[in-house]
């Protein structure tokens, strides 16, 4: 196979120490027969090196009164106790608030719960997550779809696979962007993207990397029903993936077949 | 449950990093403590598990770029009154840290922050982008001209014997 060429993001890559081998040998061997290049890099990582022997020693420096000002517990300020206080109590309040949360919405689903075997519990963990977020007006997405690729590349990154976020346009739902949950993938992640029609009626699509399980393969689409949310799920390989609206049941099947389509071209 | 310890410990990066964007000594630790008390009143827009360290230095930079934005509207400085970066001292033990410190503080404050966020901190690409809330096409052409930038700057300089001499020390 041909080599791929080099792009300069790998020679600053390789300045900062993130190309990993074995492509690391490719762009040393291009860097040997590319001399003023590696005189790029060369003075890149002597940046770098400038940066570090001018600033690092602000880590040794005791950090100032102001930031220790508490006698009787040397080492941390005033306020960095105040602030683990409040993180502690904070912290504590929202855990019961997500608790409830939790149990309102189980309640409200109550009777609904899937015995859907060798899926686990893909469809209710979507409509969970598809209640839980939806009717947010304010912050319904962690990473808007104005930063499609971050939110994509950022997402990939904590599932541990590439994902892609499917465009919906042909069926009237634009990407808002999305958001990474806690969930039952690997790594613990679990990707949420989140669609919108023109009259404001919402989508959700839950991507959850399945790799490392048993037996990864396909399936059809299933469907549930929880509560008013309908969901259409499937499991493909390494993903499991769940869409999830308060959609009547051929409209969403006919979303979830576009998103079946593009995910596998 | 991230105890105190691990926010304690994010505090001299962030001084680090602080000091290398401000320029000044003082005005860094200023920054560190408006970013925690900032982080403080926060505490619940915090996701547990994610990154604190780029929580942490998110909060800086949105910090940082809103004063940087209100001085730019109540200070006005002539050009004459701005530092010549060529004119400066010709001996002390701080020469190459001036240097350093004027030629950062010619650069524009978002390839600035790339630079040191990458060069210093050490943080991914990707990471950087994050804390800047910027692609990562947009984080990679920063870094690039910053870097040719900041070379330019040094060589500039580099007409007298200090970064010369500087360089020696650098492995």
């Amino acid at each position: 196979m041909k080599p791929q060429p080099i792009v300069e993001e790998e020679l600053h890559g390789l300045a900062d120490g993130r190309i990993k081998a074995p492509r690391r040998g490719e762009v040393d061997a291009w860097l040997a027969v590319h001399p003023q290049e590696a005189d790029q890099v060369k003075a890149w990582r002597t940046q770098n090196a400038l940066l570090h022997q001018t600033f690092d020693s602000v880590l040794e420096t005791p950090l100032p009164a102001r930031l220790l000002d508490s006698p009787r517990r040397p080492g941390r300020s005033r306020f960095i106790c105040q602030l683990i206080d409040q993180f502690s109590t904070r912290r504590f309040a929202a855990a019961v608030t997500w608790l409830a949360l939790g149990g309102i919405i189980g309640f409200v689903l109550r009777g609904e719960a899937p015995q859907l075997a060798g899926t686990g519990t893909l469809p209710y963990q979507a409509a969970l997550a598809h209640a839980v977020y939806s009717p947010e007006v304010r912050h319904p997405v962690e990473v808007g779809a104005d930063q499609e690729a971050h939110l994509v590349a950022w997402l990939s990154k904590r599932l541990g696979a590439t994902l892609k976020a499917p465009h919906l346009d042909e069926a009237g739902y634009s990407l808002l962007g999305g958001r990474l949950l806690p969930g039952a993938g690997n790594n613990g992640a679990v990707a949420q993207f989140m669609y919108q029609d023109a009259r404001g009626a919402r989508l959700t699509l839950y991507v959850r990397n399945d790799a490392g399980a048993a037996n990864t393969r396909e399936t059809a689409f299933r469907f549930a029903r929880e509560g008013k949310i309908s969901v259409f799920y499937w499991l493909d390989g390494r993903f499991g993936y769940a869409l999830s609206g308060e959609t009547e049941k051929p409209e969403l099947l006919r979303i979830a077949t576009i998103v079946y389509r593009q995910l596998n071209p | 449950m991230v105890g105190r310890d691990a926010i304690v410990a994010e505090i001299p990066r962030l001084r680090r990093y602080a000091r290398a964007l401000t320029g000044d000594a003082g005005r860094a630790d200023d920054l560190v403590q408006d970013a925690l008390e900032r982080a403080l009143s926060k505490w619940l827009l915090w996701r547990h598990g994610s990154d604190l360290r780029a929580w942490l230095f998110t909060i800086m930079h949105n910090i940082f770029v809103n004063q940087v934005r209100m001085s730019q509207l109540i200070e006005f400085r002539a050009d004459e009154d701005i530092p010549d970066p060529l004119t400066r001292a010709t001996q002390g033990d701080g020469l190459a840290l001036r240097d350093l410190d004027r030629a950062l503080a010619e650069l524009p404050l978002e390839q600035r922050e790339v630079l040191l966020l990458v060069g210093l901190e050490e943080l991914s690409y990707l990471e950087t982008a994050q804390v800047l809330g910027v692609p990562l096409g947009t984080v990679m052409s920063r870094l690039s001209r910053a870097r040719v930038r900041l070379g330019k700057l040094l060589e500039g300089q580099a007409g007298g014997a200090s970064f010369g001499a500087s360089l020696k020390v650098v492995k």
